[in-house]
């Protein structure tokens, strides 16, 4: 029964009606109501999100819960939508985060609280639809949309320099998305279709596809971030309230490296293999240079988002390694670890960082202050936060048995298969990652008690403790046990690399 | 018996977990007993594979517990491999965990994180378990890395003592070290072997020996060596080998039970198993051979010569632990890996013993670490006394004692020894005989010997440890005395390792001595006469004489050799060279790259510059818009003009 129904636009709209319900509720005497109902609009979605799970069928590569209609017939644009092995996945990671973030601004947002969730609602379901659109300038429309309640929550539940950081935040990201729009305009004139999978189907001759790769790239580059154009990211963390920086470091950094795998790889794979050394230089800096800059981070948050910055770079250095790996070996044996690898990558990153961020949120709620060094010695009033900080923090230094050690370590496998020195240099994240994050842990979390404010300090509420539970259970359950997430990916991933190795030439 | 090794590894797991989650519930009480009880389950099981697998012969078990993720088509599992090596770890980890978690109760018995000091230990015990129970790469990486993180958690434990969360931070760090060359060493037997079981790859490597592989464009490397060499960087963190050993002295900031269980018995001995475990592997180079035992070499003596001038009674015992930790790694390097793991069992059990002893001398002394501030114990505390004499004597080799037979064969195998490095080694190890003599008894007289230099509050207090503390002593000193004696013959000359320990035949040093070796009594007769006893006994009475009779001369050496003191009290000057160029070049690149490369450069120059420009830019072309109308009239016409005259023109 649940098969018939259309999954995908329900888990679209329901949240999205349901922000826009939420707001009815604007009155500051309403919030609590406010809150009831944005918990629960959260929560079906999420549930409604499981039959894309249970029902999902492992063995096919085909798009699976399928919708289409047609929308503006004048350009041939639809209503289309359908997820394969790579986007179901991270629906349910936006579906479930949205959760989190719901309950972890309960009681903190105390201004406009309905505006607040209602935001996060709609984000939701436009996030859904960018992993679920098969349609491009659906996609498109829907990836700018997401940008508004995002420019929202920063600009008016964020910090001292919100308005610098949602500038820049906006500027950069619009300014990206640009060329992707002409990209697709282009392939348009080309095939007449603005289908994805029509994209990935038309032939297309060298010079075509390296602009439009080079198009795609700026468009991505940015949101994931790459290094140079990361600079964006710490300053929207920083002024961002805590939920938005769950939801940014979380979903929206997906984005750029989703676009990747949807378009740059099956819609321009020799433009992808031409450019392939450019695309692992910058991954590269993005895992060591940036480290290096996490390392001296005097802000909690700057630093947890430039450690961001670095675990992405294991993303786009596991799509775009396939092309070294079967230079360098002739055979396609390894491209799916690294594919697979930057793909659990993304997942494992959705939790920790957002677990990460609501730790410093938590500890910013009673402190009012992210800088290192007003803290110290946070373990004497808070133990239990102090576990789970320490073992979130673990999870973010790659330690095995916890999410965050599977996709660095495919990663980091199948690399030597491309060559030595990327997985070298790839591997450096094991002592980097545990440098600046351990050290951190030392100066916040460990020592004597710093101050009068730290001896203040209350440990966490039960609120607080079910969302941090919540994120320990899936670090550790994604660490000890990653078969069932990757058996979901086989068929599509395999697909991919068949795209991928099929010339358009 | 599946049941039986799950059993194992899980009764440590549930006993951390209960410990840990409900500690407030189940009290200090139930928190003890829950783990010591699984610890017990597990020390019982483990004799049991011990004996079914040791005495009855049953055939090695190698199967998967489940299936942890499969890509490019390759399953990664987890699962068990129960052969010969491991009953023999299995038997030393229990045992010693379980008289540590006694031990405990005793010596953590005010400390308020009692709940949590059983929940790591216990967590320490499983994680330590699936290391050597381990049939493949990946499950090994993770109880390396697990080991490794419960290590820093009780480096920590304390974790309001400055110095107990730097050196945690510090072994984390170093050790991460390690596993970066072990984790491109796992890359490389998945890419050339395509499989991480011990057993698909242990098949196959004499196929792959003649493989080579170019790291630097132009310059050929024997696969063999790289990995060799790659897993052995993982081993010199585990295992606290120079130059990757400077975590290991200042690890002893942890309570003194896990300095015993963690940093002398087993988790530091977790490199000299792997590498015994990979002797298919390195029985194929020679090159990854000869660096082994010339690191080996170089940690065992020089690190027992900083043993010499610690007065913090665990730092001279974890220079010790050093300084042994490079003879089993020596006797690898002449691929007499079973002399490695014999001495790695007997050493477990006597420095087990050495520092449950010196955390008994330190509860007595309220705390006081240092040597200088004891002396003449051997009348309040009997049993300690003993015991830490039964110890220190098996350390030096004392004919008889356990540590004499596992130290004399490995000296005799590096003699025998042909490979490249040995002759640098045998004087090492040798030389090393009189140093450990001379630091071990050095400490000896000047805590139990002597005058009381303690002040009168604590001389007033001085007494015997309780039982918990005390049983574990004796314990631990029954191996301590007989274990060498008993497991001499099986594990170096009768093959008890049958075949989970691969040594060529040309490399065979073993068989060598096998072929002399006629029984325990021929064997103490003949080091009795050898020059490593009359060293050891050389160390011995020199300080005695130094210590008892006159300590005036210790002082003039130090001032006389101010030069050599300063070396040896500054490591070397390896820690000060890791604090200036690799903790504060990190840092400083960090700044350089934060603060010209993102803020100056990115921001500054591109992402800022470029808005600025935006912004000058439409200041100065504001000024066209002038809002007269026959300005924007001249303009279109202008405009038209020039269009038209271009349409003209093509």
């Amino acid at each position: 029964m649940l098969a018939d129904l259309p999954l995908l636009s329900l888990v679209i709209w329901t949240p999205i009606i349901g922000g826009l319900l939420v707001l009815f509720f604007s009155k500051d005497e309403q919030a609590p109501l406010a809150r009831v109902i944005a918990l629960a609009v959260s929560v079906l979605t999420f549930l409604l999100t499981i039959p894309l799970w249970t029902g999902f069928d492992k063995s096919t590569y085909q798009m699976q819960f399928v919708e289409y209609a047609s929308w503006i017939p004048a350009f041939n644009i639809n209503y289309h939508l359908g997820v394969d092995g790579i986007s179901m996945p991270l629906i349910l990671l936006t579906a479930f985060s949205t959760v989190l973030v719901v309950i972890a601004g309960w009681e903190v947002i105390k201004y406009k609280a309905a505006q607040y969730l209602s935001a996060f609602l709609i984000m939701d379901g436009l996030m859904i639809g960018v992993f679920s659109a098969l349609d491009s300038i659906l996609f498109y429309v829907l990836w700018e949309a997401m940008l508004i309640p995002m420019f929202l929550i920063i600009g008016i539940w964020g910090g001292e320099r919100r308005v610098y950081a949602t500038i820049k935040f906006f500027l950069y990201t619009f300014l990206g998305s640009v060329f992707m729009l002409v990209a697709l305009i282009y392939m348009y004139t080309q095939s007449g279709s603005f289908g994805i999978l029509d994209m990935q189907n038309m032939p297309l001759g060298m010079t075509e596809q390296i602009l439009i790769f080079l198009a795609f790239l700026i468009a991505f580059a940015v949101k994931v971030p790459m290094w140079p154009v990361h600079t964006w990211l710490p300053d929207a963390h920083v002024e961002a309230p805590t939920g938005g920086s769950v939801i940014l470091a979380a979903i929206m950094l997906k984005m750029g490296t989703y676009g990747f795998v949807r378009f740059s790889l099956p819609i321009t794979p020799d433009a992808s293999q031409q450019l392939d050394w450019l695309m692992i230089v910058l991954s590269l800096i993005a895992v060591v240079y940036i480290a290096f800059v996490a390392l001296v981070q005097k802000d909690m948050k700057k630093l947890i988002a430039y450690s961001s910055i670095s675990h992405m770079g294991f993303v786009t250095l596991g799509f775009f390694m396939i092309f070294a790996i079967y230079a360098n070996t002739g055979s396609t044996q390894g491209m799916g670890m690294a594919i697979e690898g930057a793909l659990v990558q993304m997942i494992s990153h959705g939790f920790i960082s957002g677990a990460m961020f609501l730790c410093v949120g938590v500890m910013y709620d009673r402190m009012h202050s992210r800088q290192i060094a007003d803290y110290g010695g946070v373990a004497n009033t808070m133990p239990i936060f102090a576990s789970f900080m320490v073992l979130f923090a673990m999870a973010n230094a790659g330690l095995p048995g916890t999410s965050g050690f599977v996709g660095e370590f495919m990663v980091i496998l199948a690399a030597f298969k491309a060559n030595f020195w990327i997985a070298f240099l790839a591997a450096t994240t094991l002592i980097f990652g545990a440098a600046y994050t351990l050290w951190m842990v030392k100066r916040v979390i460990f020592g004597e008690v710093a101050n009068d404010k730290v001896a203040a300090l209350k440990d966490v509420n039960r609120r607080e403790f079910f969302i941090l539970g919540v994120l320990a259970v899936a670090v550790l359950a994604l660490g000890l046990w990653p078969a069932p997430l990757l058996d979901v990916m086989h068929a599509t991933v395999d697909h991919l690399i068949e795209q991928v190795m099929h010339s358009k030439l | 018996m599946e049941n039986v090794y799950l059993t194992i590894v899980l009764a440590p797991l549930f006993g951390a977990i209960v410990a840990g989650l409900f500690g407030k519930q189940i009290g200090r009480s139930g928190a003890h007993w829950i783990t010591i009880i699984g610890v017990a389950i597990s020390f019982v099981m483990s004799v049991i594979v011990f004996k079914d697998v040791i005495f009855d012969g049953a055939a090695v078990y190698n199967q998967a517990v489940y299936t942890w993720m499969v890509s490019d088509g390759i399953r990664f599992e987890v699962g068990f491999l129960i052969d010969q090596l491991t009953a023999v770890m299995l038997l030393v980890v229990t045992f010693v965990s379980l008289m540590v978690h006694i031990y405990t109760i005793g010596y953590m018995k005010d400390d308020p994180g009692y709940q949590r000091f059983f929940c790591y230990i216990s967590l320490f015990t499983f994680s330590m378990l699936m290391l050597v129970m381990s049939n493949n790469f990946m499950q090994l990486f993770f109880g390396w890395e697990a080991v490794g993180l419960v290590s820093y958690l009780l480096i920590g434990f304390w974790y309001k003592r400055e110095t107990a969360i730097y050196a945690n931070l510090k072994a984390f760090l170093v050790n991460r070290v390690g596993d970066f060359g072990f984790i491109l060493a796992i890359a490389a037997v998945l890419m050339y072997f395509n499989s991480l079981d011990y057993q698909d790859v242990f098949d196959a490597a004499p196929a792959l020996a003649g493989l080579t592989m170019e790291i630097i464009p132009g310059v050929e490397w024997s696969l063999m060596t790289v990995i060799g060499i790659l897993l052995f960087i993982g081993a010199m963190g585990k295992s606290a080998q120079v130059p990757l050993h400077v975590w290991l002295p200042d690890s002893m900031e942890g309570p003194t039970p896990i300095s015993a269980l963690i940093h002398a018995a087993t988790m530091v001995t977790a490199g000299i198993f792997m590498v015994a475990r990979m002797s298919p592997i390195y029985e194929l180079t020679e090159t990854a051979l000869s660096f082994i035992l010339i690191i080996g070499a170089i940690t065992a003596l020089f690190m027992g010569m900083l043993g010499i001038i610690q007065n913090d009674i665990k730092r001279v015992i974890a220079y010790s632990t050093l300084s042994q930790l490079g003879y089993m790694t020596v006797a690898l390097g002449v691929s007499a890996y079973a002399a490695g793991i014999f001495h790695l069992l007997t050493h477990a059990a006597f420095k087990a013993l050495l520092f449950l002893a010196a955390g008994s001398v330190i509860i007595a002394m309220h705390h006081e670490q240092d040597i200088r501030k004891m002396g003449g114990l051997k009348k309040y505390m009997p049993i300690t006394y003993w015991c830490m004499l039964i110890g220190s004597l098996a350390l030096i080799g004392f004919p008889g004692l356990s540590g004499f037979f596992s130290k004399d064969a490995i000296i005799e195998a590096v003699h025998a020894s042909q490979i490249p490095g040995a002759g640098f080694a045998y004087f090492a190890v040798v030389l090393g005989v009189f140093i450990t003599a001379f630091y071990s008894f050095r400490m000896f007289f000047l805590v139990f010997h002597g005058q009381e230099r303690m002040d009168e509050h604590t001389r007033s207090h001085l007494h015997e440890s309780p039982r918990v503390v005390t049983w574990p002593l004796l314990a631990l000193a029954v191996p301590s005395v007989l274990a060498g004696a008993y497991f001499i013959e099986p594990m170096l000359f009768a093959g008890m390792f049958g075949d989970a320990i691969y040594v060529k035949p040309e490399h065979d040093v073993l068989a060598q001595l096998g072929e002399r070796y006629n029984g325990i009594w021929g064997f103490i007769v003949h080091g009795v006469m050898a020059p490593p006893f009359l060293l050891a006994m050389a160390g011995l009475a020199t300080a005695a004489f130094f210590y008892l009779k006159r300590p005036d001369i210790p002082a003039m050496i130090k001032d006389r050799f101010s030069l050599v003191y300063k070396v040896l009290e500054n490591n070397y000057g390896f820690d000060a060279f890791n604090d200036s160029f690799f903790a504060g070049g990190s840092r400083k690149l960090g700044r350089l790259l934060s603060n010209v490369g993102d803020a100056k450069l990115i921001d500054g120059l591109i992402v800022n510059g470029t808005a600025k420009s935006v912004g000058w830019i439409s200041s100065k072309i504001r000024f066209v818009q002038t809002g007269y109308l026959y300005h924007y009239a001249f303009a279109m016409i202008v405009g038209l003009l020039a269009l038209i005259s271009l349409a003209v023109g093509f």
